[in-house]
């Protein structure tokens, strides 16, 4: 294989105090796959989205975007961990979506949407504005530019934090159990989103998520974690349909029977 | 020479005997703003018609300077012939100012009683002044003394005020050294010195005292 | 308290300030007093600009400062909370110029006010700061954007809006601290009453106009730091009440 990947995580640990989170994962994902991470909870996996955002430092190994290191840099020929602006750098080609959605509750929907473009790309505004309406059009909220976070329903608002993301045109869109704070009716919408992005744009995506008709549905790739390690890996129809550990299979029978 | 070590020591034990004027006044002062604000927060809520008059007393009292009320209680009073000499009129117009403050931390205590007690009360036929004091008093007053700890340390800095109506306390005391020997920076410097360490005391144990609490609640 | 009893408060605190200067007894004393008045003003507007430029600047050298400003700042805190205001105001008036620096007496009341008002204001800039969710720092993280750019316009703006209230509670105490500076020759309201009271001995009617005075100039601030509330928190809460 010539290319390198999109996303590498080598050997790389995550303890707090004496609870290790992560034990030494190693995962590779190719430019445009969509993976899944599920698990139970404790099971470090939105740690692994964490991580990759620079949101929780590591203890071990290194995590790489597009062959280069983002949680290190090359000092001499070795590599030392990375300062801010090195992870800047990096970091640039990332973005995220989170549980709890996020919002800046002082600027509008479409604020939300420029305010990174304007301050952080140095996009002019009317060049940031253009490209935000297109997005929020794109997630089907183009009538809620002027409204505030606290005038839009959950499904709504995460509709936007997934618009403001994408401002920023990052090459991996990680989604950290984007639907679970929504009440039961508000999911689809969301859902249709990502099912949109995943269809029109030539992204990576990692997302963490409870939905496992979903994740069945959507995407190339399933890992369950289990206790801070991969505990097995496929493509959905055989993790779902055949899986072969047998702690997948206790977790996959608990989860269908609540669900 | 700015600092005059031989100095500082030749009056140390005349601010220290001052220092008990400060000490007196601040026990007196906190003794009755917590049972004048504890009485206010208590008839608010025995005699409910009596909420909007306490709320607008108490906004009286925070809203005008406590040395124009030490200086009130000090002229005004006698004209209706209460005369009070200078240390009791201090102590008094302290502690009332201090009052206004504690009610408001009462009454926060009482609103975070759960409803469920005052029904368990009325079920066990309990007596309202038997619900109060047996059952509410005793849940309201451990979480808020922090707060009230708070007020007695601002009371206690706020004792140098007493010096404006020629009480002999510390700041008194200091102003009279430096105006008699045209020394000031020993004796109010020593002066800020004994606030500061203790509120720094103060504030430490507070904060344990807080530690303690959260841990007894957490139970 | 609603804004509404207060709105009334203000308006008895005038009226009966209005009925009393019909009274000769009481209208002999109103022009000296206005004129203390003026100064207290002056004082405590000086005073609270110096104590919320102070508050900001403490509050971010102990959040954010490299070692040397967060100590600088951390003991500047903790020596104006510790003493009290009559303390710091007699030292910088009477132990500065035995150091050679001769101040006048009214740019020292407004150096004490705002610096010890300013060191209880670093604590709740500190604590507005600190209570914004961390989801928003990282949403910002996540967007990229330095440190300074998530605290400009993502921190700070929320963090505005939770700071006002206590901010009104410490421009009330720095109001009613201002009567220190009559002990320090300043004639502001508190040094025209004494002043009055002692050449006249007319106790009464003087301090019961001070006192309604000091309520009307305190209810005034009160009640526009109501106001400046309800407008900052529009934006957050929009959409919240319906």
């Amino acid at each position: 294989m010539t290319e390198q990947p999109m996303v590498r995580f080598e050997n790389v640990s995550k303890r707090y105090g004496a609870l290790t989170v992560l034990d030494g994962l190693n995962l590779d994902v190719p430019r445009g796959e969509k993976v899944s991470v599920i698990g139970p909870s404790g099971s470090g996996k939105t740690t692994v989205l964490r991580m990759l955002m620079t949101l929780e430092t590591i203890n071990d190994g290194v995590i790489w975007v597009e062959g280069e290191p983002l949680t290190h840099m090359e000092r001499n020929g070795k590599l030392v961990p990375a300062d801010l602006a090195h992870i800047r750098k990096i970091r640039a080609k990332i973005g995220m979506v989170f549980q709890s959605f996020n919002l800046f509750p002082h600027m509008t929907a479409m604020q939300n949407c420029i305010e990174a473009p304007i301050t952080v790309l140095g996009m002019k505004r009317a060049e940031a504005e253009e490209r935000a309406a297109e997005l929020l059009d794109m997630v089907g909220l183009s009538q809620k530019k002027g409204h505030y976070p606290s005038q839009l329903s959950g499904g709504q608002q995460q509709r936007v934090a997934i618009a403001r993301a994408l401002a920023m045109r990052p090459k991996i869109m990680l989604f950290d159990e984007v639907t679970s704070a929504l009440d039961p009716e508000l999911v689809g919408e969301v859902l249709e989103v990502i099912r949109k992005l995943g269809r029109e744009h030539d992204l990576t995506m990692l997302m963490v998520t409870h939905q496992m008709g979903f994740a069945k549905e959507f995407s190339d790739r399933v890992c369950f974690f289990h206790a801070g390690k991969i505990c097995e890996q496929g493509p959905p129809s055989e993790l779902f349909g055949a899986p072969k550990n047998e702690r997948t299979r206790q977790f996959l029978h608990a989860v269908l029977e609540a669900g | 020479m700015i600092w005059d070590w031989a100095f500082a020591f030749e009056i140390i034990p005349v601010l220290a005997r001052a220092a008990i004027v400060t000490i007196e006044a601040t026990v007196l002062g906190f003794a009755i703003a917590a049972s004048l604000g504890l009485v206010l927060a208590v008839v608010r809520i025995a005699v409910p018609w009596t909420g909007w008059t306490i709320s607008v007393l108490v906004e009286l009292v925070r809203s005008t300077p406590l040395l124009i009320q030490i200086f009130f209680i000090y002229f005004v009073f006698p004209k209706f012939g209460v005369v009070l000499d200078a240390f009791t009129a201090g102590v008094l117009a302290i502690g009332i100012h201090y009052a206004a403050y504690c009610s408001e931390v009462y009454r926060a205590g009482f609103d975070n009683i759960h409803r469920g007690q005052w029904e368990a009360s009325i079920a066990l036929n309990l007596s309202q002044w038997t619900t109060f004091r047996d059952i509410i008093i005793p849940q309201v007053i451990p979480p808020i003394v922090p707060a009230l700890g708070n007020y007695l340390v601002a009371l206690f800095k706020e004792t140098p005020l007493l010096s404006a109506i020629a009480v002999l306390e510390l700041m008194q005391t200091a102003k009279i050294i430096g105006s008699e020997t045209f020394r000031y920076t020993e004796p109010i410097t020593l002066v800020g010195l004994f606030f500061l360490a203790m509120s720094l005391v103060s504030a430490a144990l507070i904060r344990s005292l807080e530690g303690v609490l959260n841990r007894r609640t957490m139970r | 308290m609603g804004i509404g009893t207060l709105v009334g408060m203000l308006v008895a605190a005038l009226a009966v300030i209005g009925v009393l200067a019909t009274q000769e007894e009481y209208s002999l004393f109103l022009p000296g007093l206005l004129q203390g008045a003026v100064l207290t003003i002056e004082i405590a507007v000086l005073g609270s600009l110096l104590a919320v430029v102070m508050g900001v600047l403490a509050a971010l050298a102990r959040m954010y400062g490299p070692a040397p400003l967060r100590w600088l700042a951390t003991v500047y805190v903790e020596i104006f909370r510790g003493t009290s205001a009559l303390v710091q105001l007699f030292w910088l008036f009477f132990v500065l110029p035995q150091f050679g620096l001769s101040i006048d007496a009214f740019p020292v009341a407004v150096l004490a006010l705002g610096l010890n008002v300013g060191a209880y204001g670093s604590e709740c800039v500190r604590g507005a700061i600190q209570a914004v969710a961390r989801g928003q720092w990282e949403a910002a993280t996540a967007l990229n954007m330095s440190r300074s750019q998530m605290l400009r316009r993502i921190i700070l703006p929320q963090a505005f809006v939770a700071m006002i209230p206590p901010w009104g509670n410490l421009f009330i105490e720095l109001l009613k601290s201002t009567a220190l500076v009559s002990l320090i020759t300043l004639s502001d309201l508190a040094f025209k009453a004494q002043q009055m009271n002692q050449n006249t001995f007319k106790t009464i009617p003087i301090f019961t106009l001070v006192l309604l005075m000091y309520l009307a100039m305190s209810l005034v601030l009160t009640i526009g730091m109501r106001f400046l509330e309800k407008r900052a928190s529009l934006g957050l809460a929009r959409g919240k009440a319906a």
